[in-house]
């Protein structure tokens, strides 16, 4: 229906622990289309941190291709991956990861800082975005004015300033109880809806539902999982 | 984005205000110390050469032990220094004590000082009444004398002196003129001023008249002023040739003191103290480098999460380095110019204290300034640097 946009070709990652070499990735193939919504689920130890340190461009894979948005970055330099990381990825993170001195519109500004970004254009990019999430009465609070699902919907927002090519959610509701939980899980829907490739890491299969694919990781090795076994 | 890097940093540095202040502290000290002791050494070293200068610019003091044989310096021997070319004129100075009447008082204790004209051609601003002595009274041997404030308090006090006589060891003399309060301005009489303390009051009369007085036919102490100032140490040379013929070469007969010598030695010295203080007060300008070092790693360890995240949004590690380094850089230099008011408004108030006139040494306002910043930077170096090549993956595991 779409284009690929992020595909990966036998991606391995290992790590040396003292004397052993420990293998968290062993091949992964995966081909993600513009408009997905993906999860990732798999138990802790399975290596799907790793995996999304990878597809984030956080870390390189030992061996193996990853293509994204039409370029090969698993060979890239720590100011390329910088680089790819602000324009095509969107992290939210379990634990919100906001600055506590800066108000919403600072910390959605942020990824747009260093894309160099012009400051008027900035704060209407980022008042656009808090609106969309709909925190646009929030905007000067500071994250500890802020319950848990609004700091994650800021988060959201910042995720989105730079139209990243997709959005990568670390356990997106870890944090959040069952309600505001809910209601992130709403708004990542609509942000699919509206276009928005997402890509989610979870251990949760009531979350991983959420989502239009699931993939499942054990032990390194990925699945394509209807996960109605479990 | 380095105006963003600004403002990140400087909300950081608001946002602990507390360790902000014990961290520039350091600096502070250091700062001000060097700005007060570079100032008021200057300072010092300014007044002290400024008084030396009045004193005895061009002018070279010699002072006479004699031997056995010969206890003083003739008129000869005068003649004989006058005609060096670089000597402009020879001002020999004999000095005792003695009552001095005039108008039916008498006042003990008199120093009377012959002197010859070169001593009022010397300086202009002797005189404050009347004229000084002049070169005629010398070769007329005049029965002429100038007297200071203090003699003229206690002889006739509320008149003009000018015209009236006094009575010195027997002889008459006419007062021409009378000396100004400020007019202790050769070496010797500042010295003997300064050991004998208070003096009753001071006649100046004719040298050849005090000589005669005296009973000798000897000087032991005289002031050469010098034409070219350049040419100081020919001239020296040439005077200490005469001064040898005249006392048969014998050694410690005479001292010749050039104070443009003793100021060079005193510039070098005050100099090498002014660098030497300099260099302490650097020591505790590098224990607040350290101190910086030392939050910044602190500050670097505290926010490994915030670098983290800034990094997975697309900060290149250069730019992490940057905003850490001109954070280090912001605190030395706040340091720096507090250290910078601190240490003028210090060096003010010793000034004021000992009395002595302030003056901004821009030297040491740049030196304080560079030195700050070159501290920032050298100390916001390692931990810049531990920053910007913190893996963000490590770094955002670490919440």
């Amino acid at each position: 229906m779409s284009e690929t946009i992020l595909s990966m070709r036998g991606i391995t990652k290992q790590y040396r622990m003292g004397d052993e070499m420990q293998t968290v990735l062993r091949g992964i193939d995966l081909d993600v289309c513009q408009g997905e919504f993906l999860a990732v689920l798999g138990p802790s130890g399975s290596g799907k941190s790793t995996l999304m340190n990878i597809i984030g461009c956080l870390d390189t894979p030992t061996s193996g291709s990853y293509n994204l948005h039409g370029r090969d970055v698993s060979s890239l330099d720590e100011d390329e991956l910088a680089v790819v990381r602000n324009k095509e990825i969107g992290f939210v993170f379990q634990s919100f990861q906001l600055l506590q001195r800066q108000n919403s519109i600072q910390n959605v500004e942020l990824p747009l800082v260093y894309s160099g970004m012009r400051a008027s254009e900035r704060q209407m990019r980022a008042k656009q975005m808090l609106e969309r999430v709909g925190l646009s009465d929030k905007l000067h609070h500071f994250p500890n004015q802020l319950s848990g699902g609004q700091q994650q919907r800021v988060a959201i927002a910042r995720a989105l300033a730079n139209h990243p090519t997709i959005i990568l959610a670390d356990e997106p509701t870890g944090a959040l109880d069952q309600k505001t939980g809910k209601q992130v899980m709403s708004l990542f829907h609509d942000l699919n809806e509206e276009g928005n490739t997402i890509i989610m890491i979870t251990h949760d299969i009531s979350i991983a539902r959420h989502a239009k694919r699931i993939v499942r990781i054990l032990d390194g090795c990925l699945t394509e999982g209807v996960s109605e076994d479990a | 984005m380095l105006k963003e890097c600004l403002r990140m940093s400087w909300q950081n540095i608001k946002g602990n205000k507390m360790r902000t202040f014990l961290t520039t502290l350091g600096i502070i000290i250091g700062v001000t110390a060097i700005i007060t002791l570079i100032t008021t050494v200057e300072g010092a070293t300014n007044e002290i050469t400024t008084q030396f200068t009045a004193l005895g610019a061009g002018k070279v003091s010699v002072s006479v032990s004699g031997t056995p044989l010969k206890r003083g310096l003739s008129d000869d021997d005068l003649l004989r220094l006058g005609e060096i070319k670089n000597i402009s004129g020879i001002d020999p100075s004999v000095s005792y004590s003695q009552h001095v009447a005039g108008d039916g008082s008498l006042c003990e204790d008199v120093t009377v000082e012959g002197r010859s004209a070169a001593y009022f051609d010397g300086s202009s601003d002797l005189i404050s009444i009347g004229r000084g002595l002049s070169a005629m009274d010398m070769d007329r041997h005049s029965h002429v004398c100038v007297i200071d404030s203090n003699l003229h308090e206690n002889l006739f006090p509320n008149e003009n002196p000018v015209g009236k006589e006094i009575v010195v060891s027997g002889l008459t003399f006419r007062i021409v003129g009378m000396l100004n309060d400020e007019s202790e301005n050769d070496v010797m009489s500042a010295m003997s001023l300064m050991m004998g303390g208070e003096s009753n009051g001071k006649v100046i009369i004719p040298y050849q008249t005090a000589l005669r007085l005296t009973g000798t036919n000897s000087i032991n102490s005289l002031t050469l002023y010098i034409k070219d100032t350049d040419q100081t140490d020919e001239t020296i040379e040439q005077v200490e040739d005469v001064l040898n013929a005249a006392f048969n070469y014998r050694d410690n007969a005479y001292q010749v003191l050039n104070l443009d010598t003793l100021l060079d030695t005193m510039n070098t010295m005050t100099g090498m103290m002014t660098t030497m203080l300099a260099g302490i007060a650097s020591i505790a300008l590098l224990v607040g480098g350290i101190g910086i070092m030392n939050m910044m790693l602190v500050s670097v360890s505290e926010r490994t999460m915030e670098i983290g995240l800034r990094k997975a949004l697309g900060a290149k590690p250069s730019l992490i380095q940057t905003q850490f380094l001109i954070e280090s850089v912001m605190l030395s230099l706040m340091g720096g110019l507090i250290g910078i008011v601190v240490g003028i408004l210090l060096s003010a108030l010793i000034a004021h204290l000992i009395g002595m006139a302030f003056t901004l040494s821009t030297g040491a306002i740049a030196l304080a300034f560079t030195f700050s910043a070159t501290v920032g930077i050298l100390f916001g170096w390692a931990p810049a640097r531990k920053a910007s090549r913190l893996n963000p993956i490590d770094a955002l595991r670490s919440m």
